[in-house]
């Protein structure tokens, strides 16, 4: 059984319809990019797994949890899948400790000592053990998306929904998120991610998918299509990232 | 005891809202003008305009505008005039109607930004050639919605007059009920004409707000 | 003028003056305290709230802010007895304060809410909290720090807005005031009296709330 099952979802935002019948399987331990441009759904795809948008019609499920748009069940979806925003969305008045911790504490009513354990552990894996009492604030972009990441590890999710996670970055600060990412790759964590980063596409993913005016429009090992794009939509998206 | 209908009450009540309605129009009109010359006092360049508006405001927004009432009452007794309470009203809710609009006015000429001062100034304009034609235009445009907004303020302000005996539509409240033991109807109709005088002008005052914060955006 | 102030009545009557100053602080205090908690709760309900409740809220709102404090106390006071609630007057005087900020602080703390943004809403939501839970642990905090200005502004106006209370025979300072001129016939001394009190009173909250302020909110605001 796949770990992320969609099939045929769909979603409109009054009139448009964004998402157009979307089927995609994802293994446990794939790492998966989506491409495509702005407005062809990819994002709106990563918010409706993670139940931050309602679907119209189709499924979702991951590991066997079903979405449906109930606080229970949305929270126990929640609980296997992390996500990282494309604006971090620290929580401003907690340390980075805090932001990792609050939400084991409120959600899995994890006693204070243990979350804290948790939190600095997690923190040294992105690299900011030394930050431990520091305010979002007081962060850089690059480390304020390291915190973010290591918030959703604490919850020991099974799976990381990534939605543009440089984008908001300065160019220099990019590196240093994407080096955890790729981290957390090679540990086996099953990731999807919307991504700009074609080259770190190409380079640490398992498949990749381009989407089309909401439809999956090409899918395959990143050889495959970055190197022979088989419709003129990709070879034409692809050409105008050059 | 005399048996009271209802078109009774409201026909009472109606009449004195008029007494509201005039000393509200009063206050916001009078409010204005010395509210103005604070505003300039405020924002001139020299040290004691500025001290002075500055206390102004300061003791009249620290201050309880039933307290200013009476001692409007009583202390233009002081100088020997029987003072009648539509006076001491008057006066009263237009020394502190001015101060409010003194400083939300202030707020606005202060959040034009200082480029408009700078260039204004490259362009060698005076300080009331700055105010006239570069400050002022921009600041009342965005004074509008908060100045409409504190008019609900000043209307339920008269209220209060009714405690130094100025008959309007709450002293008119008080009276009916202790003519007709009716206090809960009463009142409710007392709250309800306020109601009717106060939510058009809080609506606008929103109203406005939006269109000049989607005017803003569309810049 | 022929008039010569008199304040030597001070020595005789500071001690009611006093008792005055401590009713209206008690009443500030407790009402701001469950006033701020009302507007809070409304505030929740009228933009995170279910459907049913959120006219109903607005309602209360609208009614309060466009109607007379004065008139919402004789109501209470006066009217509510009529349907079989009595309440003594600092009882009544104290709902009327807190149904006032209420109203009053729903608006503001709405305000902040919106002004937090819905990325905060939605990195809690996709951490498994609940949409209770991310607005007490992750939006309520924020929120309440962006207009806390504002509101300590609105708990001065309900404070000196309380001074009508002595019109229900609330005995807080301004009772205090009316009965030191009426036994003393001084009645402009008494009433500047209690104007510099109150003013003072008004400076001091101000500063008890920027310290709240700092207790509450031990970061300053980041942006």
């Amino acid at each position: 059984m796949s770990l992320i099952e969609i099939t045929d979802v769909r979603k409109s935002f009054g009139a448009n319809e964004v998402l157009k019948g979307i089927d995609l399987n994802v293994e446990p331990g794939e790492v998966i990019a989506i491409i495509g441009k702005s407005g062809s759904g990819k994002s709106t795809l990563l918010r409706c797994i993670n139940g931050l948008e309602t679907i119209n019609s189709g499924s979702i499920q991951v590991a066997g949890a079903q979405l449906a748009p109930d606080e229970l069940h949305l929270k126990a979806l929640r609980l296997k899948v992390g996500m990282i925003f494309q604006s971090f969305n620290l929580f401003p008045h907690k340390t980075a400790g805090q932001n990792v911790m609050l939400s084991q504490m409120v959600v899995k009513k994890t006693p204070k000592p243990e979350a804290e354990a948790m939190a600095r552990k997690m923190l040294e894996r992105v690299g900011l053990a030394h930050k431990f009492d520091a305010y979002p604030d007081e962060l850089s972009g690059g480390q304020q998306q390291r915190v973010a990441i290591a918030r959703a590890l604490a919850m020991q999710p099974m799976a990381l929904l990534c939605d543009e996670v440089t984008s908001a970055l300065d160019p220099e600060l990019v590196q240093e998120v994407l080096a955890v990412v790729k981290e957390l790759a090679a540990e086996g964590m099953t990731l999807l991610m919307v991504t700009h980063e074609m080259r770190f596409a190409r380079d640490v993913c398992s498949r990749v998918v381009f989407m089309h005016m909401g439809r999956v429009h090409e899918i395959g090992p990143p050889a495959e299509v970055f190197g022979a794009p088989k419709t003129p939509e990709l070879r034409q998206f692809l050409g105008a990232q050059h | 005891m005399i048996e009271f209908s209802n078109w009774d009450i409201l026909r009472n009540l109606l009449l004195a809202a008029r007494w509201t309605v005039v000393l509200s129009l009063v206050s916001f009109v009078g409010g204005g003008i010395v509210g103005l010359g604070l505003l300039f006092m405020r924002i001139s360049r020299s040290r004691w305009p500025r001290l002075f508006a500055g206390a102004y405001v300061e003791l009249f927004q620290g201050t309880p505008l039933l307290m200013q009432l009476f001692l409007a009452f009583f202390g233009l007794a002081l100088f020997g005039i029987n003072v009648p309470a539509w006076l001491a009203a008057g006066v009263a809710l237009i020394l502190w109607t001015a101060a409010f609009l003194a400083e939300i006015w202030r707020g606005c000429v202060e959040s034009i930004a200082k480029g408009q001062w700078e260039a204004s100034a490259s362009l060698g304009m005076g300080r009331m050639q700055q105010m006239r034609y570069v400050v002022l235009p921009q600041a009342m445009k965005i004074a509008i919605p908060p100045t409409v907004g504190f008019s609900v303020q000043v209307v339920k302000g008269t209220s209060l007059t009714s405690i130094i005996g100025f008959v309007e539509l709450s002293k008119a409240g008080t009276i009916v009920t202790n003519a007709t033991f009716l206090p809960f109807t009463v009142y409710g109709y007392v709250a309800l004409i306020y109601f009717v005088l106060c939510f058009p002008l809080s609506k606008s005052s929103q109203y406005l707000e939006r269109k000049l914060n989607v005017a803003h955006r569309n810049h | 003028m022929g008039y010569v102030f008199d304040y030597s009545w001070l020595a005789d009557y500071w001690g009611v003056l006093l008792k005055g100053v401590l009713v209206t602080a008690e009443l500030t205090l407790v009402g701001a305290t469950l006033g701020v908690s009302l507007g809070v709760a409304c505030a929740w309900a009228r933009s995170l709230g279910p459907r049913w409740l959120k006219p109903i809220v607005a309602t209360y709102v609208e009614l309060i802010r466009n109607t007379p404090f004065l008139i919402q106390l004789f109501f209470i006071f006066f009217g509510l007895p009529s349907l079989g609630v009595q309440m003594s007057e600092i009882q009544a005087a104290l709902l009327a304060m807190v149904i006032n900020l209420g109203a009053y602080s729903c608006e503001i703390v709405r305000a902040g809410i919106q002004a937090t943004g819905q990325g905060q809403f939605e990195a809690g939501w996709s951490l498994g909290m609940t949409r209770f839970e991310t607005f007490r642990y992750v939006v309520l905090i924020p929120a309440l720090q962006k207009i806390w200005p504002a509101l300590s502004s609105q708990i001065v106006i309900v404070m000196l807005g309380s001074a009508v209370v002595s019109q229900i025979a609330a005995e807080d300072l301004s009772f205090a005031a009316n009965f030191i001129q009426s036994r003393t016939f001084r009645a402009f001394e008494s009433y500047i009296v209690a104007t510099l009190i109150y003013l003072a009173l008004a400076i001091l909250l101000r500063q008890l709330l920027r310290g709240v302020g700092f207790v509450l909110f031990p970061r300053r605001s980041g942006r």
